[in-house]
């Protein structure tokens, strides 16, 4: 195992240490130079802009820009936001508690919500519940989190009033309001952006647990437990799903760029003030090193994420970490 | 090798398949037919007639600057379905010869293309694009196509390679590497139709992830750029009338719903078909 391990660990480098090359050279090979555009939304003299470039390193050789940039990388500088004037670093730190929020909302809400519907699925497999289900998920996983985002504010948030649609907490809200108040304010402001992403993302857990239902049903030991006269609640759920569920754990490792990419456009329409609001706003400033850094850290956490299914697959079933 | 006649015949045999290839074709055909048959959405738009609700003379209503939003909606489906098929058509080419010539050559070719396409997937196409996008002054429609195109075939040259390593072990393409065929021919005669089945599902499946790709890019202002049509530059655009005219935004999202829709049916139905376990 530990061998295995180290192997994989090795392996997850490399991948980033190539993701984070890639990214260096779409940095470079892009038209003209990063800052180019940067005068574009905010008046820069010539000199504030040679000023940048040299604190960038952009009128260096190639090879001193990669060194430098993967040495700023390995100390945990990733640059100054041109809009905030601030170190990247310390606004990616500031915006991603929000972000694991929002994001953990929406997983638990697709490892328990999800998967519940894909075994349900399974189980009547072909009857109407299922294909309602299928057709529900389809159309959620064709829906556009922004369009869908933006319909579920206007609806419940300005029409019918029944939640908030922008922001986080209530800007009224009294500063000697207690920790309860606080967070039943925050969890208000969740709703909205919590149900987006998992109406968008849900379609997916539910297919793949269907499947991986599917072909647990069809085994022997599933027609043994029912011989025994186990209740089928049991055969299924005792039985069925716990080795069902060693596939969808491949799902979450596949999962994480959907949660990241969706999180942009929910972020932004609801003024979420995660790293997902905050890449899309650099994007509107052309504010590139916020947008290299978000790039960044959401390359460090596919990997991270990858590798950690790995190892929770291998510890799970023996067979992986044996092949 | 099923012919293409046989597979179609038999997803057109899946009702929800069935469902999702008219729905395309009626949209296809819109599109292709409306200026026929709609105001030009270019027309001379006028700010204080705007923002008419949906009614019998616009069935979609118009926007806050009185252009009518089916027209534009129309004109959409043209820009976001040439979009969809040219640059699924070029990340299908580039992924399937990757994978074709990494599966075939092996070795150190191989080696090195998977771990350039390891490292491409571990960053979201969403960032790749916006990273590029945000420093390019201009963004011509052709343009979009080959970046859109050129992020999108990661998944599928693996899929590809995959396909190869299991044919190449067939007694057929042996028997022709006996007889002395060269490189050449083995890939085109016999790899390449063999991985037609996985490439066209994951064609159709693309089409709709391009679709929902270029309107979240459009959403952001940097995809297609106005006055040129599109579903996601729409929905931006009706952002600011949100409580006024909520129709300007609803419709065309609900265009790239029934698009991504039908076009992920119809991916679903050949999938069963090619490969009847998934089902």
């Amino acid at each position: 195992m530990r061998g295995w391990l180290l192997g994989r660990a090795l392996q997850a480098v490399a991948v980033l240490a190539i993701a984070l090359t890639l990214l260096f050279f779409l940095m470079r090979a892009a038209p003209g130079d990063p800052l180019s555009r940067a005068s574009e939304v905010r008046p820069l003299t010539p000199i504030e802009l040679a000023a940048l470039r040299a604190r960038y390193g952009l009128d260096q050789p190639l090879g001193t820009q990669y060194v430098s940039f993967i040495s700023g990388l390995v100390k945990g500088d990733l640059g100054v936001s041109i809009e905030y004037a601030r170190p990247v670093t310390a606004l990616l730190a500031e915006r991603l508690p929000a972000t694991l929020l929002l994001g953990g909302s929406v997983l638990i809400l697709n490892f328990t919500v999800g998967l519940w519907l894909g075994v349900r699925q399974a189980v009547r497999r072909n009857q109407r519940e299922d294909r309602w289900l299928t057709a529900v998920s389809l159309l959620g996983y064709a829906t556009p989190s922004f369009w869908l985002g933006l319909v579920l504010a206007w609806l419940v948030g300005i029409k019918l009033r029944l939640l908030p649609a922008a922001g986080m907490e209530d800007p009224l809200l009294s500063i000697d309001a207690g920790f309860g108040v606080r967070a039943g304010d925050v969890l208000l402001h969740l709703i909205l952006p919590a149900l987006t992403l998992s109406i968008v993302s849900i379609a997916a857990t539910m297919r793949y647990q269907r499947t991986a239902m599917l072909e647990v049903l069809n085994l022997p030991f599933m027609m043994t437990a029912r011989a025994k006269g186990l209740p089928e609640r049991e055969v299924i759920w005792r039985h069925g799903w716990r080795n069902a569920l060693f596939p969808v754990i491949t799902l979450f490792g596949l999962w994480l760029p959907i949660l990241v990419t969706g999180s942009v456009f929910v972020e932004a329409v609801f003024a979420w003030p995660g790293l997902g609001s905050l890449a899309a706003t650099a994007v509107w400033g052309r504010d590139y090193p916020v947008l290299m850094g978000a790039s960044l850290l959401v390359a460090g956490l596919v990997v991270l994420g990858g590798f950690l299914t790995d190892v929770a697959y291998a510890l799970l079933d023996p067979r992986v970490r044996l092949a | 090798m099923r012919p293409a006649l046989s597979v179609l015949r038999q997803a057109w045999r899946n009702p929800a398949g069935r469902v999702g290839a008219i729905l395309l074709l009626i949209i296809t055909l819109s599109a292709l037919a409306g200026p026929w048959f709609l105001p030009d959405p270019r027309a001379q738009p006028d700010i204080l007639a705007g923002s008419l609700p949906p009614g019998l003379g616009h069935p979609f209503g118009t926007d806050q600057l009185n252009r009518d939003v089916l027209a534009r909606v129309v004109a959409g489906a043209r820009v976001s379905l040439s979009v969809a098929l040219l640059a699924v058509g070029l990340s299908v080419t580039i992924g399937a010869a990757v994978g074709l010539v990494s599966g075939y050559w092996g070795g150190v070719v191989d080696a090195g293309l998977m771990r350039l396409v390891d490292g491409a997937l571990a960053i979201p196409r969403l960032f790749i694009l916006l990273l590029v996008l945000a420093t390019m002054e201009r963004v011509p429609l052709p343009a979009l196509i080959v970046l859109i195109g050129a992020t999108g075939w990661f998944a599928t040259s693996r899929l590809v390679r995959a396909e190869v390593l299991r044919i190449r072990e067939e007694t057929y393409v042996r028997a022709a590497e006996a007889l002395g065929a060269r490189r050449r021919h083995i890939i085109l005669r016999h790899l390449l139709p063999n991985t037609m089945g996985p490439l066209l599902v994951a064609a159709t499946l693309g089409v709709g992830d391009v679709i929902l790709l270029e309107a979240g890019l459009s959403f952001l202002g940097l995809g297609v750029q106005p006055p040129t049509p599109s579903w996601g530059s729409m929905v931006l655009d009706s952002k600011e009338v949100l409580v006024s005219a909520p129709w300007a935004g609803i419709f065309p999202g609900l265009a790239i719903v029934i698009t991504v829709l039908s076009a992920n049916l119809v991916g679903d139905a050949l999938r069963e078909t090619i490969d009847p376990r998934s089902a």
